[in-house]
């Protein structure tokens, strides 16, 4: 243990603790900008140096270990002095023009100056005098250099939280920026849209693009029938943007709300995740045959699941050769959006160029999906908008509706019921459960032998993690499974889908099932989810998941009734022509950079 | 599958350097040396033979003002800006050489034979202006001098 | 020379059989090593000034078997260019002096960082590597040296920057603690010493501490090398005993109308006229790596300013936010009062603002901007203003 004081009270804390997380202790909040709980320490800000009683230069609180007898004042006039200097320098460099940002309010650069009363700029302003980007080719990020505070959070997050490594610090000196390779576009580069740089982003340097106005143009035109979808991880998060704590479950509010901005019918994602188990289960089982009675030697095995845009892009720019491995299912919204523009409009009796389709999303790279130039198996483009949940507060908030205040209401149909394995699709490992608990019933006509359908292996925090399953006593056209250990593996975070994907390259990984999530947590950690994020949040907005999987009175997907009834009327059956049309997609080699 | 072409300049200077991280500069370094700059293609190969990001490779090559991602001539001049070259008629040896090579500062010749720079302290200043063209430094320099040594070069 | 203190000594770049040095290295004891650079109260040669001795005890303290001996190559600091000199006339005393820190430390490998700049020594370098690497095998002492280039990045002469570049990195200082005799290059103890330090401990193990001591002040024992150079009939290099005042400095090498001297390069202190007499060379007055630059009164001194705020701003790895941005202000900020733009005035809030980067920086090359902006400043405000 080490003692030492801090504004003159002592503190006892073990050896390698910060001075940052000494002074939390004795409840003294040293600011900073370029420190995350979620990222390693960079130590570049400056804005949390303090002073050490006797010492010369001021030290970064978040970098310094603290040693024994230190005496730290982390108020004192040299550190004022210094404090104010470094968010007036930051400011000087930085297109303060607030009223015109999508930050605005929710910026810690704002935050900042506010807290420290930064007057009258008495430094040169050197936005004016120098060049700076803005890049808003990609359909999901915009990023902005002029209000670049150089944290570099976005830097270490794309290397270290997702390993794609599409960011990196280039030049130095006054040229010095955040880029990427060759300053292209982050449409360009591997970049995979997963937006966890703007989760992270402390200003407006880096934000989704926005389509707003396009929906409200849409749901305003007289003309135009709009359907709105939601995806699991929205309802355990949009409370958070709308002044509720994190792990609030607000369904109900939430479809609420959307009636009342005008959505004409206001659907569910998670009916296109049942779906999507359906057929992904039936590709799974088919490859398991491929492999065990055809004795294949090219069935491509392990099937990994392919809801996860971000995981997608990733899979074509860094591991294209295992394309063939990838499910061809379209995610949940695109599934979604197919159907909107073919079976809604022939049970609804419309014409399916009046419909506009939009989807609710915790992520970004949906964004970047739904402008896939195959996602127009209607004929139309499948999914018109794609909004983010901090988009739709946004909405909440222009039209002037009192969220906390609202009731529950339900979702429409045809296209608006859903199961609890279709809710826990926002959670890392939902995914798997959910194809399991289908699976495992289909092929034994037994429920997974789990207490309350809760598949625990699959589930938690760990980035990479296995699990089995012993198929036994199966049904008759099952046989061939019997003996078979169905072994399992789930990875969150593109980091740890680089390293299992490496083990699958490699040989050390012998798995039939993969379910990747690109972001940390899976999707209610998404790049589209309320800021800020860190693993507290996440863990609370995972409890309400699975809190919401267990409210629900169906939780298998085989059992939603709207989807028994759309393979009656419309589909058929999984895999089937129909499907293949509709709800089937390819992929696209990129480059590796 | 994409097709990748094989860069054996690239290989090459990866079996004498090795792969691991500590051999990217060197391995850049060499690259300059043969073509007298950084290309995005060298890069992408560079990145994938040390199984390393072309965003990292990127970002560690702007760093470092000698290995240079904008084309460059095979004869890279770097005249020191620096305070005692600064004194002693810096300005003069620039102007001379623009003129010699009908190129300003930061330009390359058309032929792609001359790319005139400047250069922070090159540790000359004892014989300064001084000036560096590849590797060579060229110290004590007039006009005069530095025409001669010019038209050396451009005979090459 | 007359007769001043200005005293000329010849100790760097005398011919010295390596050989008989290292034999006598080999057989102490590596404590007794530490403790002789210790007693002798050398100080390091880049600029630094730290303890050359406690810094080898410090690293052969730590238990990790693997550890490095650098010698700091990467000469970038405006005016000066002995270590040059030295690695072009004596480079087989600086290849000796990483084979006594390495016996010292524990440490079996070294690396010599050398500035691209330099590249031109490479093959002379190599030479008289060979030779050394067969005096190691005749001596039966395990210690190999690599040479690595610099490419073009004056930041890399700051330890943990330099440590970054050998490593494949952008150099950009990392923070403090941990320090590299803990944890340096590759994460392994490392001593980092400039060359000059390097053949200084030669000469120390072959005549003894005493007689380093005999040199130079109390707090500045020993010689150094200078490279001098500006209005001065007589620029080059000097090994010359520390503790002379500036003003006698300038008896001797100034060209009649010496109206400033900038000690230590653009990181240094810009020392004027009236100053010169209470001015020490040393560690306790103004350090200097050994840059030295006369200005005479045909200079602007703003001129002189602009150049060095001009040079931090690019060279800065931009980084840290009083560094990268504070820079830009400053080059900024003077060009301003120049053009009329700012009044004086606001040449206080600029000083005030080098103190907050001096301060606040995370490496010494942000920390030593405002020492040149704050010295000239204060002497030369009319040159500025007007």
């Amino acid at each position: 243990m080490v003692n030492l004081s801090i504004n003159g009270m002592q503190v006892k804390v073990p050896e390698g603790t910060t001075i940052l997380e000494a002074a939390k202790q004795q409840n003294f909040r040293i600011p900073t900008l370029c420190h995350h709980d979620d990222l390693c320490v960079a130590g570049n800000c400056r804005v949390c140096v303090v002073e050490q009683l006797g010492g010369k230069a001021l030290l970064a609180a978040c970098a310094t270990p603290v040693s024994e007898g230190m005496q730290i004042l982390t108020n004192s006039l040299k550190v004022r002095s210094a404090r104010k200097h470094v968010i007036e320098l930051l400011l000087s460099e930085h297109n303060a023009d607030c009223t015109k940002c999508y930050k605005n309010g929710k910026c810690e650069l704002q935050d900042l100056s506010n807290e420290f009363a930064v007057g009258d700029h008495l430094l040169i302003d050197l936005i004016n005098i120098k060049d700076y980007t803005i890049d808003r080719f990609s359909p999901s990020i915009q990023k902005d250099d002029s209000k670049c505070i150089r944290c570099q959070r976005c830097v270490r997050t794309c290397e270290q939280l997702q390993g794609v490594n599409a960011l990196t610090v280039a030049h130095k000196g006054d040229h010095q920026k955040i880029s990427t390779f060759e300053d292209l576009s982050m449409a360009e580069v591997i970049c995979t849209n997963c937006g966890q740089c703007i989760n992270r982003c402390p200003t407006g340097a880096l934000v989704e693009r926005t389509y707003l106005d396009e929906v409200w143009d849409a749901i305003l035109d007289p003309s135009k029938h709009v359907v709105v979808q939601t995806a699991p991880a929205v309802r355990v998060g949009l409370g958070e943007e709308l002044g509720l704590k994190p792990g609030n479950r607000v369904t109900g509010q939430m479809v609420s709300a959307l009636k009342r901005l005008g959505f004409d019918s206001v659907l569910d994602t998670d009916f296109t995740a049942d779906l999507t188990i359906m057929e992904e289960g039936t590709e799974l089982l088919t490859r398991l045959k491929q492999a065990l009675v055809d004795k294949d030697p090219n069935v491509a095995l392990p099937l990994t699941t392919s809801c996860s845009p971000g995981w997608i892009k990733f899979i074509e720019h860094a591991f294209p050769e295992f394309l063939p491995n990838v499910s061809t299912c379209k995610s949940p919204q695109q599934m979604f959006g197919a159907l909107a523009k073919t079976y809604y409009p022939q049970v609804r009796k419309l014409d399916p160029k009046d419909v506009v389709s939009v989807s609710i999303m915790p992520c970004t790279a949906k964004k970047y999906e739904a402008n896939r130039p195959e996602m127009r198996s209607s004929g139309y483009k499948d999914v018109d908008y794609v909004l983010t949940t901090r988009e739709l507060a946004r909405m909440i908030k222009q039209a002037g509706v009192d969220f906390n205040k609202l009731s529950e209401d339900k979702y429409d149909s045809i296209m608006g019921a859903s199961t609890g394995a279709a809710v826990i699709f926002g959670a890392t490992g939902g995914v798997m459960e959910a194809a399991l608990r289908t699976a495992y019933e289909l092929i034994t006509g037994r429920e997974v032998p789990f207490e309350g359908l809760n598949i625990t292996p699959v589930r938690g925090m760990e980035g990479v993690r296995m699990a089995s399953v012993m198929i036994e006593d199966c049904k008759e056209e099952w046989s061939f499974l019997n003996g078979v250990e169905l072994k399992c593996a789930v990875a969150h975070g593109l980091v740890n889908a680089r390293q299992l994907m490496d083990g699958v390259k490699s040989g050390e990984v012998n798995v039939h099932f993969i379910e990747v999530m690109a972001c940390p947590g899976g999707c209610l950690g998404g790049g589209g989810q309320p800021i800020p994020t860190n693993e507290k949040i996440r863990k609370k907005r995972t409890e309400a998941i699975y809190a919401e999987d267990m409210s629900m009175e169906i939780r298998k997907s085989h059992e939603n009734p709207e989807v028994i009834g759309i393979y009656k009327e419309f589909l058929g059956e999984p895999l089937g022509h129909k499907s293949h049309e509709l709800l089937h997609t390819h992929y696209t080699e990129r480059v590796r950079y | 599958m994409e097709t990748i072409i094989e860069n054996e300049l690239v290989r090459e200077l990866a079996n004498k350097h090795g792969r691991t991280r500590e051999s990217l500069i060197p391995i850049l370094q060499d690259l300059v040396v043969s073509n007298r700059y950084l290309s995005k293609q060298d890069m992408i190969d560079v990145a994938r033979e040390l199984d390393i990001s072309a965003a990292d490779v990127f970002g560690t090559a702007t760093f470092y003002t000698f290995l240079d991602t904008e084309v460059r001539g095979k004869y890279i001049i770097r005249i020191c800006k620096t305070i005692s070259c600064a004194m002693k008629g810096k300005n003069d040896i620039l102007a001379t050489i623009e003129d010699i090579l009908k190129v300003r500062l930061g330009e390359t010749t058309p032929d792609r034979k001359f790319s005139l720079l400047e250069a922070n302290c090159i540790g000359w200043c004892h014989k300064a202006p001084a000036m560096l063209i590849n590797d060579t430094p060229y110290t004590e320099l007039t006009p005069e001098k530095v025409t001669e040594i010019l038209r050396e070069y451009i005979k090459k | 020379m007359k007769d001043t203190h200005v005293k000329r000594v010849d100790l760097i770049f005398e011919a010295t059989e390596c050989r008989d040095v290292l034999e006598k290295v080999m057989k102490m004891d590596p404590d007794d090593i530490c403790q002789e650079v210790l007693e002798s109260d050398l100080k390091g040669r880049g600029g630094a000034g730290f303890p050359t001795g406690l810094k080898w005890r410090f690293t052969s303290q730590e238990k990790e078997p693997v550890k490095y001996i650098v010698c700091n190559a990467d000469e970038g600091e405006p005016g000066t260019f002995k270590d040059r000199e030295i690695l072009d006339q004596v480079p087989g005393k600086v290849f000796c002096g990483m084979a006594i820190a390495g016996r010292a430390v524990g440490a079996k490998n070294g690396y010599v960082y050398l500035r691209g700049e330099y590249k031109f020594l490479i093959p002379k370098l190599n030479e008289y590597l060979d030779k050394f690497h067969k005096l190691m095998d005749e001596l039966n002492h395990n210690f190999h040296i690599h040479i690595r280039l610099g490419s073009g990045a004056y930041i890399c002469g700051e330890e943990s920057a330099l440590f970054e570049s050998i490593e494949g990195k952008r150099g950009e200082p990392r923070n403090k603690p941990p320090y590299p005799t803990v944890s340096g290059l590759f994460g392994k103890p490392t001593t980092i010493n400039n060359v000059e330090t390097l053949v200084h401990t030669v000469m120390i193990m072959q005549y003894g501490a005493a007689h380093f001591k005999e040199l130079g002040t109390k707090d500045s024992r020993g010689s150094k090398v200078f490279s001098i150079s500006g209005d001065t009939p007589k620029a080059g290099i000097y090994e010359l005993e520390l503790g002379m005042s500036v003003d006698e400095f300038v008896g001797e090498f100034g060209d009649g109308d010496t109206k400033a001297v900038q000690v230590g390069g653009a990181s240094g202190f810009c020392v004027p006229r009236k100053k010169f007499e209470e001015t020490i060379i040393g560690f306790e007055g103004v350090p200097t790596g050994g840059s030295m630059k006369l200005f005479n009164s045909t200079r602007s001194m703003y001129n002189v300013l602009h150049n060095y705020l001009d040079f931090f701003t690019e060279e800065s790895c931009g980084q840290c936010t009083p560094c990268r941005v504070g820079c830009q202000q400053l080059l900024k900020g003077v060009e301003a009062v120049k053009r009329g733009d700012k009044n004086s005035k606001y040449l206080d809030e600029l000083v005030k603002l080098a103190k907050t980067m001096k301060r606040a920086s995370k490496c010494g090359l942000g920390q030593s901007v405002g020492n040149a902006f704050g010295s000239i400043v204060e002497n030369f405000k009319e040159e500025i203003i007007y």
